[in-house]
């Protein structure tokens, strides 16, 4: 990794352990001692065991529900259905149409029916399926194009249509002398974190209920689960358990109604935690996508217009489809500059499992095609595949399709030149069958073996967009303990193994100048902090962090002013010490504060976004770009149609790298993600039922299949975002994929135009 | 049933266990030792992997019964008097934990790889770590600190 010096970074005074250093994560020895507590590591006295009966069928009505059965096995303690939700027994993230227990229907096959607590998982697992429900089979919807039709069955009132974006900029009837086009298709991805739904909800003496859990933002959840308990906020409280990964799939509800009934009704703690094959069930996926695109462009390969029809298929509840189909349309051409665009993006309701957000949210599958399409654009003009991307890429000052102007660093040219020109791997060695695609499968000494390179480069809005009050809220506190000057930092914002608590002690540490940064437990007791997603919590939370930190200073300034007689504009705060203009010490921070703590809690938003033109999808939708290329070489067994990625090497421009070590770690696990979609990771869903799910048949990368990584960070400081920052999580995840699939066609000839790409698509067999 | 076994160095009677209950469980929930994971259940990523008389195992695919008797080692029993273990160490200064999900179940599998393996190849570390799912890292900061601790294990 290097950090490039010299551009335009903003210089930030060096603090150990602060902005731009890389001290270690906080809860770093805890997870290496097996002692941090995730969420299904939970324990209290008294605590009973949830579980849930989930449909069987994709979609069907309830005739009728019978627990007798249930009820009666010992060691259980409650049974509940739809009848037992006590407020209004509905929920989601932008729109309230999921129930939290089936009343009538069920539309997707793992959709919760029941919840029982019983003295022992086993128990309650039994019980569960004890409970007899009368199902009248409906015929579903499982084609996301039929879901479309005027006489599809309508999953549900009054159609399928979840969200249509038109966008149209430029010439409405462009013409082109080279025209080319493709068809792309995206399987459904699964976040597979490891760390299972799990939740611990503690009944309260007030009637309100404690909830501990694993989630992506508290107060999104608290929101919901009021709605559907029927009580206030201040009677549903939350606290963060660890968390063992999200990746967008946590932003939705999973165990935290069902344990907070349970846990009223049965007035006692109640424990959920789903198994893995629950978990595929218990949480929304990456919506696949069916995608058409054409491209126009002069015969040097300068881009004329682009037209693009993406359906994205949304499962049986809205979840955040529309917010994906926004992305998917408003960014779903790449990073460049199209004189004339015409695209329209479509989500639908069917009954196959609830798609939402999933890291790279919507801009994932659409960079497959616009990638794959500027290779064959590429090919049909005569110009080397990185260079045409060169030319047409965008640049700061540019405007996008939507008509927002870039008003910060875009070097998709810069990306796309390191990644070419960091050194290759080593030619293929065939004397050690270990690095060869089938390994120790022996399945070859090389022969066959083909090898080929791929380039992508994508770009992803980071924070929420069009509109919404994207803010998040930080209470910091001054105090000395012991003499020493400590920090304590609260915000709600969820650590999810990103390091998010590393870098809000980092900036405490920077803007306070104290060692000792204490994190106080993320809870719904302090102000939201908003989604931990598309790649924000760096940007908004760190915000936070960083005004409340400049309210705490401004407030002992104040104070020291008043005690000197000067101006709180002569006096600096450093630790323990208050400064004067030529760095002399004239006071000790004891001097101003004595026993007393200075606390300060700040909301912090950035610039505001707007709604986009609902006929042209033109508007200022999004805060901030962030840019990421890769380049993947990969060995291709012609003859099987296996596949050995051999290097996965990635530029990326973050702005300001806040915690460098991290930003790379962030990149080397997005990167890996967009090579599972491009290889193996499928959700196999057929007639709305899912096929696969275990990790024993849907597999993620194992430490044999990714590749070593050399990784390059450029730090072009967004002048609008605090100390420059750039969301990071998310662009990896983006440009790796379609890097792969660009390197398996270049070895194979092959067209490719479905992820992941399968044995089967390469030997044509 | 009852089960008395070994962990960490020392002997354990564990009452009303039911027999179908893993190992894993017995673990996590009736011996307040939740530092293995529970990832999957069905021994495919490795988040749970312990040592039973010293050979790694899933924990997960382990019947409670079949530790009677038997010497049971988790993560929790690799810190010696509170130091952490050179692997450990590692992974926290190679920034290989992010989530941590996966690490415990990792920082088993890489002891036992350097108590067999003082100097691997990067090829027999990813081989000996084949059966360790992680979803954040990547695996690269996961090679950094293997290669770390077993530098420093080499040199002390
Ligand atoms: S939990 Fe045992 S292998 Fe996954
Ligand atoms: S650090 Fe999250 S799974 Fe490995």
């Amino acid at each position: 990794m290097s950090a490039e010096a010299g551009t335009r970074t903003t210089r930030i005074t060096a603090t150990p352990g602060g902005v731009g250093d890389t001290p270690l994560r906080p809860d770093g020895t805890l997870k290496v001692t097996g002692e941090f507590a995730y969420a299904s590591d939970l324990w209290h006295d008294e605590m009973v065991w949830g579980a849930t009966l989930r449909s069987p069928h994709p979609h069907a009505r309830i005739a009728g529900i019978d627990i007798t059965e249930a009820l009666t096995l010992p060691g259980v303690f409650a049974v509940l259905t739809a009848a037992d939700v006590p407020g209004e027994n509905a929920f989601g993230l932008e729109h309230a149409d999921q129930p939290v227990l089936a009343s009538e229907f069920v539309r997707y096959e793992g959709e919760p029916v029941a919840i029982v607590a019983a003295d022992h998982p086993e128990t309650a697992r039994r019980a569960a399926q004890r409970i007899r429900v009368d199902y009248e089979v409906l015929p579903a919807v499982t084609d996301p194009r039929r879901a479309m039709d005027a006489d599809a069955p309508a999953v549900h009132r009054p159609g399928n249509l979840v969200r249509h974006l038109t966008l149209r900029r430029g010439n409405p009837d462009p013409k082109a002398p080279v025209v080319v086009s493709l068809d792309f298709e995206v399987g459904m991805q699964d976040q597979a974190f490891l760390g299972p739904e799990s939740g611990l909800a503690v009944p309260g003496d007030d009637g309100g209920v404690d909830l501990y859990v694993a989630t992506q933002w508290l107060h999104v959840d608290q929101r919901q689960i009021c709605l559907a308990l029927g009580l206030p906020p201040e009677k549903v409280r939350l606290t963060l358990a660890g968390v063992g990964g999200a990746f967008g799939g946590r932003e939705d509800l999973s165990v935290h109604v069902h344990a907070c009934l349970l846990a009223l009704r049965t007035g006692k703690p109640v424990k959920m935690s789903y198994g893995r094959e629950e978990s595929f069930f218990g949480h929304v996926h990456r919506h696949p996508a069916t995608m058409t695109y054409e491209f126009g462009a002069e015969r040097d390969g300068t881009l004329v217009y682009a037209k693009a029809n993406l359906l994205f298929d949304g499962g049986a509840y809205a979840s955040s489809t529309a917010a994906v189909v926004g992305n998917g349309g408003t960014l779903g051409l790449g990073p460049y500059r199209f004189p004339s665009v015409a695209v329209d993006a479509y989500g639908v309701f069917t009954n196959n499992p609830p798609c939402g957000a999933m890291r790279g949210f919507g801009c994932v599958q659409a960079a497959f095609a616009h990638e794959a399409l500027m290779d064959e654009l590429a090919d049909a003009v005569g110009v080397d595949r990185v260079e045409i991307r060169q030319r047409n890429g965008m640049r700061e000052g540019d405007v996008n399709i939507t008509g927002q102007v870039i008003d910060s660093a875009a070097p998709v040219a810069e990306l796309l030149q390191i990644v070419r020109d960091l050194p290759m791997p080593p030619p293929l060695d065939p004397s050690d069958i270990r690095a060869l695609p089938g390994a120790v499968g022996n399945t070859t000494h090389g022969e066959g073996v083909v090898r080929g390179v791929g380039y992508a480069i994508a770009y992803k809005n980071v924070g929420f967009s069009e509109g919404f009050d994207d803010y998040s809220t930080a209470r910091v506190r001054l105090e000395l303990t012991g003499g020493e000057p400590v920090a304590t930092v609260h915000t709600a914002a969820a650590e999810v193994g990103q390091g998010l608590i590393t870098v809000e002690q980092q900036i405490c540490r920077t803007e306070l100048g104290v060692e000792r940064v204490v994190v106080h437990p993320k809870t719904t007791g302090v102000g939201s902090g908003g989604s931990t997603s598309a790649s924000r919590q760096t940007y908004v939370t760190g915000g936070a962090v960083k005004a409340a930190c400049e309210s705490v200073r401004a407030v002992v300034l104040e104070r020291a002013a008043a005690l000197l007689g000067r101006s709180a504009g002569e006096l600096r705060l450093d630790g323990e010490k208050l400064l004067g203009a030529s760095g002399e010490v004239l006071l000790g921070l004891g001097d101003v504060l004595g026993t007393e703590a200075v606390e300060e809690t700040v909301e912090w938003r950035h610039r505001p976004t707007h709604a986009i033109d609902p006929e042209t999808g033109q508007g200022n939708a999004h805060v901030q770009f962030a840019f990421s290329a890769h380049r993947a070489v990969v060995d291709v067994d012609v003859e099987l149609g296996l596949v050995k990625v051999v290097a996965l090497d990635s530029a990326q421009d973050v702005g300001k790298a806040i915690n460098p070590d991290a930003v790379v770690g962030q990149i080397h696990g997005g990167s890996a993600q967009g090579m599972g979609l491009a290889l193996m990771e499928e959700m196999v869903v057929t007639d709305g039922h899912v096929r696969n799910p275990s990790f024993t048949d849907y597999l993620i990368p194992t430490i044999l299949d990714m590749p070593p990584m050399q990784v390059q960070v450029l730090e072009y400081a967004d002048p609008h975002a605090p100390y420059g920052v750039r969301g990071v999580g998310e662009p990896p995840t983006i440009s790796s994929g379609p890097a792969v699939a660009a390197a398996v066609r270049a070895a194979t000839g092959k067209a490719l135009h479905r992820v992941p790409i399968r044995p089967e698509h390469i030997t044509g067999t | 049933m009852r089960v008395t076994t070994t962990v960490n160095g020392t002997e354990q009677h564990v009452d009303d266990v039911w027999p179908g209950e893993s190992l894993l469980y017995m673990l996590r929930e009736r011996m307040g030792l939740p530092g293995s994971k529970n990832a999957c259940e069905q021994g495919e990523c490795g988040s749970c992997t312990v040592y039973l008389d010293g050979e790694p195992v899933c924990a997960c695919l382990v019947a409670a019964g079949q530790a009677i008797g038997r010497e049971v080692t988790t993560v929790e029993g690799l810190a010696a008097g509170g130091a952490l273990h050179p692997v450990q160490e590692a992974f926290v200064e190679c920034g290989a934990v992010q989530c941590g999900f996966c690490t415990p179940g990792l920082v088993v599998a890489a002891h036992d790889l350097l108590e067999r393996v003082p100097r691997p190849s990067d090829l027999e570390i990813r081989e000996a770590l084949a059966g360790n799912l992680c979803r954040c890292t990547g695996y690269e900061k996961i090679l950094d600190a293997v290669r770390l601790a077993a530098d420093r294990q080499v040199r002390a």
